[in-house]
């Protein structure tokens, strides 16, 4: 433990405390240890805030972000130019603005619950008083502090805190099974309307209707030598590239959580006919895929269920979906995951062969094979088939949660690449902060014209990108703020999951998860690819 | 880059043509002038070199048996008709800002600088001038420097806390400059400070020179994990993923660098623990040794060139960003 708890004193001090011991170690041991020492020594409304937050569900936003940076240039007292580059610099912004302020002038003890409730009551509240109290907290908080302040307004607490390892905190302090406490955490509680006491309690409250199961994730594997044991003791799916959902069906209601513990029932309303034919008791996991006519859509069809406010029908007309189920978690109203994975399954097909068969329910399915090596034709099929690869699960698996290792594998295809010229180059953020690595790549067109059509962050050592930098500062064409033209002479292999036509580029295409796998010091600019060449790539993928 | 072309700015670095000088040149020639002797300032292969006295050792030691001249701080040289003077910029032992002056136009190089007194370097002295070329390594308001006692005080609580959980404590710090500033600095509660060879040998050095340092032990193979465990390793940064540490686990890292100010260049070097101390100078220091010079002309180079320059034309002073590393000449 890197600091001494008995030397802090009171207040937000004990988060603070916490925070910087979850930053500064990845041990999970560490952590774990942190976040009981935190439970152990804060009253209940701290420790439903800590988990709260740590868990996504931090207090509504109640100041722009506009006014914030507003306000903390004129208190570091620097036109707002100059806090827009720090802040670009420092890639975030409660850091930023941690930074840029004056030492605090008054020593203010408030707990966690204390602040968070000043900064629910800013909520409504006339522009100079919002104003005057952001300043009184930025007067009395040090750095670290006024960087969680800071954060618990903007929201966005990147720390690494997993619900398994929350689960594990909690389930020491309270001497609850971890799993128990897993499930507990998961669904639909703010720390505004629900009390330490009722979180660990066993008890039947409303919210447990609609209460998800904690999601069992995927390892990827590269090899299909990796898999242990016979292939007769796994199960071979295709993996989908949609919507990770988990469908609940209790009580007469319906629910659907993305994976991200995101409740997204009203965006797929036409599920809500699915109540008169699941039978009630049933919870289902599978991928929410944009399907019409028989065919997986784009993904975008799916970007735009997900982000509109309102769904009309219009949206539903042009923007069709279907679940695809693969697992069943609750049957006849009693949780079934520590059920074999194959006899899970099994209830599954029976399930499907009795209800009606519905058009927005579809069961993926099992693709036969009998030895490991036929695994490499079918993932090379997959493509075709509108998946991006092959789910492998273990038969005998139970559905924990989380990863682990052995259970459910994902053996995606391989990427596309193309051969790109690099042309500009912008400083990144956060952790590359002084490095140029944020690249916009480009191709020739059959006129000759250098068209940009992707940009690319990631994929290079930090070796490869000091040498980039150099490169870059002695071949520097213009400069546009941050960004810097360069000659076109450098070529990059770019890799990407997927290629769709897009009308807001100029060459008329956007690529999905773009990344730099290798520079190609061994290709001059004539050897890269041509917009011909992904024009060619759009034609194929569709 | 001033009114009578005393300096030029060249793809070999700052030039004096009236002298035929070169101020630390990124290539060999004729004749160089050396602000210090961290490496990317003073570079092998020039046929002379001028630089302090005190400065003199360790950049002889580093690039073996060259022709060196010393001028103490304050003192002038003519050069065809050119004067030269070497002042105080408090970055390192020996560390100096380089005035150049012809028929009263005045031109001051800083080279690396710090305007806080650190207690071991010559302190910063502002020198006046027409023109001033200034690094801007930490050039944004977001770098603020905490007292260095402050600093220390943390240290001496991070030792003391991995000592009681039996981790050794290694600090990571260049080996010339920050090895000394956290050596002198450290309280003597912390125990023996034990070093890496490349720090102790830059640390000799300085010794035989006639500085006076605390007293150091040399890790080697006789000194045992309990040892190690009384006192505190200083290491030079390369060292922090190498075998060299692998047999002392669990160990504990903590860098020592202004960079650490911020969490995401934490993460980049993997450190447990970040120390926000810098030989370079923060915003407010940069913007005081500006100010100070009393300069027309400022040239902004090494850093965040583009946005101090752009600050310091927004306050009504003539500023430019200068280029290092930029090939091809470019007369200004």
């Amino acid at each position: 433990m890197p600091i001494l708890w008995k030397q802090i004193s009171k207040g937000m001090k004990y988060f603070e405390t916490l925070f910087l011991c979850l930053e500064e170690t990845t041990k999970t041991n560490e952590k774990v240890t942190a976040l009981i020492d935190y439970l152990s020594s804060v009253p209940d409304e701290d420790k439903m805030w800590m988990i709260g937050i740590f868990s996504g569900r931090r207090p509504k936003r109640t100041v722009s972000t506009k006014n914030l940076r507003r306000w903390a240039a004129e208190k570091a007292d620097i036109p707002l130019w100059l806090f827009e580059e720090s802040y670009h610099i420092v890639g975030d912004l409660s850091e930023t603005i941690a930074l840029l302020l004056p030492p605090p002038t008054v020593e203010v003890q408030k707990s966690l619950n204390e602040w968070i409730q000043l900064i629910l009551s800013l909520d409504k509240m006339e522009e100079d008083k919002q104003r005057e109290l952001v300043f009184y907290a930025w007067d009395s908080l040090n750095t670290s502090s006024r960087f969680i302040f800071n954060k618990l307004i903007t929201g966005g607490f990147r720390v690494g805190v997993s619900q398994k390892l929350m689960a594990k905190a909690l389930a020491e302090f309270t001497h609850i099974e971890p799993n128990d406490i897993a499930l507990k955490l998961m669904g639909e509680w703010s720390p505004l309307t629900y009390s330490f006491q009722s979180l660990i309690e066993n008890d039947e409250n409303e919210g447990s209707h609609s209460r998800p199961f904690p999601f069992h994730l995927a390892y990827a594997i590269n090899e299909v030598t990796d898999l242990k044991g016979e292939p007769s003791d796994w199960i071979a799916e295709y993996k989908w590239d949609g919507i990770r959902g988990q469908a609940i069906f209790r009580n007469g209601l319906y629910f659907l959580w993305s994976r991200g513990e995101e409740l997204i029932t009203d965006k797929f309303p036409e599920f809500e006919l699915l109540i008169s034919s699941i039978p009630p008791g049933t919870v289902l996991d599978g991928e929410i895929l944009p399907f019409k006519d028989g065919l997986i859509l784009p993904f975008q069809h799916i970007q735009t269920r997900i982000t509109r406010k309102k769904i009309t029908p219009a949206i539903l007309k042009v923007n069709p979906v279907v679940f695809r189920v693969y697992d069943l978690l609750e049957w006849k109203g009693k949780d079934i995951r520590s059920k074999p994975f194959i006899e899970r399954r099994t209830l599954l097909d029976q399930l499907f062969a009795s209800i009606d068969s519905s058009l927005h329910l579809q069961l993926s399915p099992v693709l036969p094979f009998k030895e490991f090596d036929e695994l490499k034709i079918l993932r090379e099929g997959s493509s075709e088939n509108g998946s991006e690869g092959l789910m492998l699960k273990n038969k005998h698996s139970t559905y924990s949660a989380g990863r682990k290792k052995g259970e459910w594998w994902k053996w995606k295809i391989d990427p596309f690449t193309v051969d790109a010229i690099l042309i500009y180059a912008q400083s990144g953020h956060g952790r590359r902060a002084n490095l140029y690595t944020d690249f916009t790549f480009a191709v020739y067109s059959q006129g000759g014209d250098l068209l940009p059509f992707t940009k690319a962050y990631s994929g290079l050592t930090d070796k490869e990108f000091i040498e980039i930098n150099q490169w870059i500062k002695k071949n520097t064409l213009e400069r546009f703020g941050p960004v810097r033209k360069v000659t076109a002479e450098l070529v990059f292999e770019i890799a990407f999951e997927g290629i769709q036509e897009s009308k807001r580029h100029k060459s008329g295409i956007a690529l999905r998860f773009p990344r730099m796998v290798r520079w190609r010091k061994d290709k001059v600019v004539a050897e890269a690819n041509t917009l011909e060449d992904l024009q060619l790539l759009l034609k194929k993928s569709r | 880059m001033n009114k009578k072309g005393l300096l030029v700015h060249t793809g070999l670095g700052l030039y004096c043509p009236k002298a035929d000088v070169y101020l630390d040149p990124w290539k060999p020639v004729k004749k160089a002038i050396l602000s210090h002797g961290h490496a990317d300032h003073a570079r092998w292969g020039s046929s002379s070199y001028l630089c302090t006295p005190t400065a003199a050792p360790v950049i002889k030691y580093r690039l073996g048996d060259i022709n060196l001249e010393t001028l103490p701080f304050g003192e002038e040289k003519l050069i065809n008709g050119v004067s030269f003077s070497f002042h105080p910029a408090g970055h390192i032992l020996g560390s100096a800002q380089i005035k150049v002056s012809y028929k009263g136009e005045i031109v001051v190089f800083s080279g690396d600088y710090k305007t806080a007194n650190d207690g071991f370097s010559e302190a910063f002295e502002p020198v006046k001038c027409h023109t001033f070329i200034t690094e801007s390594t930490f050039g944004l308001p977001v770098y603020h420097w905490q007292d260095q006692k402050w600093v220390f005080n943390e240290m001496e609580e991070w030792c003391k806390n991995n000592r009681n959980n039996h981790h050794l404590s290694i600090l990571y710090g260049y080996s010339l400059g920050k090895a000394q500033r956290i050596l002198q600095g450290l309280p003597e509660s912390v125990g023996p400070i034990f070093t890496h060879s490349t720090i102790e040998a830059v640390l000799n050095v300085m010794r035989n020179q006639g500085v006076s340092l605390k007293n150091t032990i040399p890790v080697n193979e006789h000194l045992t994990r309990a040892d190690l465990l009384n006192g505190v390793i200083i290491a030079p940064p390369s060292v922090q993923n190498s075998n060299w540490l692998k047999k002392f686990e669990p160990i504990r890292n903590g860098v020592v660098s202004g960079w650490m100010a911020l969490r995401g260049a934490r993460r980049r070097r993997n450190a447990d623990k970040g120390f926000v101390l810098s030989d370079h100078a923060d915003w407010e220091g940069l913007n005081e040794a500006i100010s100070l010079t009393g300069a027309e002309n400022i040239f902004v180079t090494h850093g965040y060139t583009d946005i101090l320059s752009k600050w310091l034309i927004d306050k009504g002073l003539n500023a430019y960003p200068l280029e290092t590393n930029f090939e091809g000449d470019e007369v200004l």
